[in-house]
């Protein structure tokens, strides 16, 4: 007979528990009762959704499709107000009366609001739920002052996504370091140094005691009476399980439900799972052990016990702001026979402290690079006595290859802990669905879907386990160069080489090819900022006569429209010259600009001359256009001038080369007129601020752009653009658009090395990006004073009578 | 074999190293490459779709040099005309005989082989 099962939280941890359930076949009807009114969504990723990396779809674990498809019950925006355990009802605040047979508590944990004096100020928030996130984004922008109070692993978070928002960012914590529950102090203050270098200010050992203002936030005070002003407060102090539902029903409650080894509550029919949980006295905040729990229920519920839930010691990966910290086991060197190892780069960031006892390894902290951490997981796991490998606790052994690392972990180890994917779950889906590739991994197992930060390991993996895979090479070039783009632009630098046949001659076959010769090309120019030596044999016929080849081998004409604005005088030039030269076709491109196509070579330079354009670049690997909407000016929806501030970039950046070509729009408001969001660089006019987005693309594959900074002025949004360009530039390979690049580097990586990089760096990039531009020229010149033969068809001197 | 009927056609400085030029004879398009060592001509259209091969990028393939086509990047090669990518293609192009006199690039009828043989 089929046994009705409510759950009670529709959160990561129950859902992923009924899933469980359902793996086993269990004649279950479910109903799960969720007070939110989304389906199940990783919470984990919230922080990617504050800062714009990811959309409310990106981060659904569990469609709508999934509870249908399972027979769910799903009964969203409904709160469980009381339980009858006797008459094993619940009661929800739709004033329904649920049965039930067996029922589970997945009910998670509420955020910790800290005693403070105002706390319930307008603009104060706490951060736990979606909703919540969409409220602080919708505060959040530049001119905003936000305090987060809380400098664990939830503030920090809070605080990079408000500052990607354009805030001005401060974080108070009432611990002398941050993540005082991970990290040691020397730990906390490599972490503090790191949030400064990316202007995220931090203040330690500060107890807040009063929010100041008038109904509304205009401040924070401290125990010690000094005052900073803020009007954005996120409380980020903490997590309580959410227990007093359980607590009202009568179970046994302590600070949460207090479960059995097999996650039973003090009622047989009822089970509880995930943080509202307290296992032999400890509570869970992450969500690795919260899967487990929902292996070890559903094993329970469906009447087949194991070994019961046992919890590992507390581990913790985390990558804040694009810093990796790692921290596990136990820290405390006040017990005896304890020792500590430890390594320190300051410039670099990176900190390690092993904590050793009696020559085995009880905790481990990581700021700043945690790729071994498994290495150190699996040491403190085995309890292993590393008196022999005393010489290699900091760096691992010379010989060790990639395999070494995975090969020690346990089969039962979590690689995943977003979607709770075990070492051994990864090898018996490579061995059972012949998977070689990470994608085929990641849709077969959803490891490394999540926050993506196990995806090496997942890597390395397969590269031990599965028999097809292949390492994706450094590609070489072509067969004339047998070098991939990196080593080839080192080379270019270190020898400094100024010439394509010199690299050509030096590292390749002497010749070259259509593959190698525009790329050499391109990167000898961006190396010397544009002082090179230009070959044109070494150009594609489209730059050697600065025009497109059609398919009979005719050209078109692009001229430049600066922000896609013309005048009539420019428009009758453009006509007379296309009725003047019989041009078979002018078309408005999706540029904003007119095409005038069907041009012959030769008659490019006068066409050039009487149109008294400058070129378009409409044919090049480099800046293109800049799409821009009406805006302020004349729109009535506008909010800021999209007209000016195209035009402004677009003569910044006009006449300049780029891996690919690289397509701008500016947008005066969010209705994105000009389609800003699928551009390579985007910038979006708000009230009071723009956004830049990078990455954007709508050809082969449509790529919503990533939210690089919020700035407040057009000025700073140009400036953005700029060192985001010169950074592609510099670091992309030759044919690789901006999406592919920004998918192969992640936006975190390039926001840390672009706009957040120290200002020395952002200056570097302003500076070689205006050098470049100081000797671009605008190419069409080249008609007056061609080179050698340049737009002509050689008339020969004598001729046979007959061919 | 043809008896090579030599034709002026235009100063070597014409035609820039490592790049090629197209020429009007009668009805027929030539494509001349400067190859810096020497000069070398070829009927000046792709046999895939008529592609202007004298606007192509000098290249090599193995051991042939070639020139790729700005179309669609089929490689021809220069010395034989024989189409090299795709490589199953058995399509070829003419091949004209070069000789440089006088600071000028001479073209003959023959193709390119008959000058070498001549010369050996």
């Amino acid at each position: 007979m089929r046994q009705r099962l409510v759950l009670i939280g529709n959160g990561m941890a129950g859902v992923a528990c009924v899933d469980q359930i359902l793996k086993h076949g269990a004649p279950f009807d479910v109903t799960i009762f969720g007070d939110e009114t989304h389906v199940n969504y990783n919470r984990i990723m919230l922080s990617s959704v504050l800062a714009g990396e990811k959309e409310f779809d990106d981060i659904v674990l569990n469609d709508i499709d999934w509870y249908r498809k399972h027979g769910i019950k799903a009964r969203l925006g409904v709160r469980i107000e009381a339980i009858d355990r006797e008459a094993r009802t619940v009661a929800g605040s739709d004033g329904s009366i649920t049965p039930y047979d067996k029922l589970i508590f997945a009910t998670g944990s509420n955020a910790f609001v800290p005693p403070i004096e105002g706390s319930d100020k307008n603009g104060v928030f706490v951060w736990r739920t979606l909703d919540d996130t969409r409220q602080l984004v919708g505060m959040s922008g530049p001119g905003i002052k936000a305090a987060v109070i809380g400098g664990g692993l939830l503030g920090l978070e809070a605080a990079r996504g408000l500052q990607v928002r354009g805030c001005d960012v401060t974080v108070i914590h009432i611990a002398g370091h941050l993540m005082e529950r991970q990290l040691d102090p020397t730990g906390g203050s490599y972490l503090t140094q790191k949030m400064n270098g990316l202007g995220v200010k931090v203040l330690t050992g500060k107890s807040t005691k009063a929010v100041l203002g008038n109904g509304h936030v205009e401040g924070l005070r401290f125990a010690d009476g000094s005052e900073i002003d803020a009007n954005l407060v996120v409380i980020a102090a903490g997590i309580r399980p959410n227990s007093g539902l359980a607590r009202a029903a009568g179970l046994e409650v302590n600070r949460g439900i207090v479960v059995s080894d097999h996650m039973e509550t003090s009622d047989p029919n009822i089970y509880a799972v995930g943080e509202c949980t307290e296992h032999r006295g400890q509570l869970f905040g992450l969500v690795a052990p919260l899967f487990d729990q929902g292996k070890v229920l559903a094993a329970a519920i469906t009447g087949r016990p194991g070994e019961g839930f046992q919890a590992s010691a507390p581990a913790a990966k985390l990558k804040i702001m694009g810093v990796d910290v790692f921290s596990a086991g136990d820290l405390d060197e006040s017990k005896p026979g304890t020792e500590s190892v430890r390594f320190e780069d300051p410039s670099l960031g990176i900190y390690k402290k092993l904590v050793l006892r009696e020559n085995r390894l009880v905790g481990v902290v990581l700021v700043g690079d945690a790729s071994d951490d498994h290495r150190y997981v699996n040491w403190i796991r085995t309890k292993e006595d590393l008196t022999k490998q005393r010489r290699h606790l900091l760096t691992p052994p010379p010989a060790a290859d990639a395999g070494f690392d995975v090969a020690q972990m346990a089969d039962s180890e979590t690689v995943c802990g977003c979607l709770g994917v075990t070492k051994g779950a990864i090898i018996e889906a490579i061995h059972q669905h012949g998977i070689s590739t990470l994608g085929q991994l990641k849709d077969r197992t959803r490891a490394s879907t999540g926050c993506g930060t196990c995806a090496q390991v997942c890597q390395s993996i397969l590269k031990a386990v599965s028999p097809e895979f292949e390492e994706e090479k450094a590609k070489v070039m072509c067969d004339c160069v047998r070098f991939n783009q990196e080593q080839v632009r080192e080379m270019i630098r270190t020898q400094r080489l100024k010439s394509v046949q010199e690299v050509l001659d030096i590292y390749g076959n002497g010749i070259g090819c259509e593959i190698c010769k525009p790329a050499i090309s391109y990167m000898v120019d961006v190396a010397w900022c544009g002082d090179h030596d230009e070959d044109r044999s070494a150009r594609y016929i489209n730059d050697r006569v600065h025009a497109n080849i059609q398919k009979d081998g005719t050209f078109s004409v692009v001229p430049r429209m600066r922000g896609g604005v013309t005048t009539p005088s420019e428009l009758r030039r453009i006509a007379d010259v296309a009725d003047k030269y019989k041009v078979p076709m002018v078309k408005v491109t999706g540029s904003q600009r007119l095409d005038l196509l069907g041009v012959r070579k030769e008659d490019l330079p006068k066409i050039w001359e009487e149109l008294g354009m400058p070129s378009g670049q409409a044919y090049t690997k480099g800046l293109r256009m800049v799409k821009t909407c009406v805006g302020s000016e004349f729109c009535r929806f506008g909010t800021q001038d999209a007209i000016k501030t195209g035009v402004e970039l677009e003569t910044r950046l006009e006449n300049l080369f780029s891996p690919h070509k690289t397509k701008l729009a500016v947008v005066g408001c969010p209705r994105n007129c000009a389609e800003a969001t699928v551009k390579d660089i985007g910038l979006i006019g708000q009230d009071g601020s723009w956004q830049v987005v990078v990455g954007g693309a709508a050809g082969k594959g449509v790529r919503k752009a990533d939210l690089l900074v919020t700035v407040a002025t057009s000025e700073e949004a140009i400036e953005a653009a700029e060192i985001f360009f010169q950074y592609y530039r510099e670091n992309a390979s030759y044919l690789e658009r901006t999406y592919d690049f920004l998918e192969r580097l992640g936006i975190e990586k390039v926001r840390r090395e672009t706009i957040y990089a120290a200002d020395d760096v952002r200056a570097g990039l302003i500076d070689r990006l205006r050098k470049s531009k100081a000797r671009s020229y605008d190419a069409w010149l080249e008609g007056r004073q061609p080179r050698t033969t340049q737009f002509v068809q050689i008339s020969p001197i004598e001729t046979w009578s007959s061919v | 074999m043809n008896k090579p009927d030599w034709i002026r056609i235009a100063p070597v400085t014409d035609i820039p190293v490592r790049e090629g030029r197209a020429v009007k004879i009668g009805d027929l398009e030539v494509a001349i490459f400067n190859l810096g060592s020497d000069f070398v001509a070829i009927e000046n259209r792709c046999p895939h779709k008529g592609g202007p091969l004298a606007d192509g990028i000098v290249s090599t393939l193995g051991d042939s040099v070639t020139v790729t086509c700005p179309l669609h990047n089929w490689r021809v090669c220069i010395d034989t005309g024989a189409v090299r990518k795709p490589s199953a293609q058995n399509a070829c192009v003419r091949t004209f005989a070069v000789r440089i006199k006088d600071g000028l690039v001479m073209i003959s009828k023959a193709p390119a082989a008959a000058e070498q043989e001549a010369a050996a």
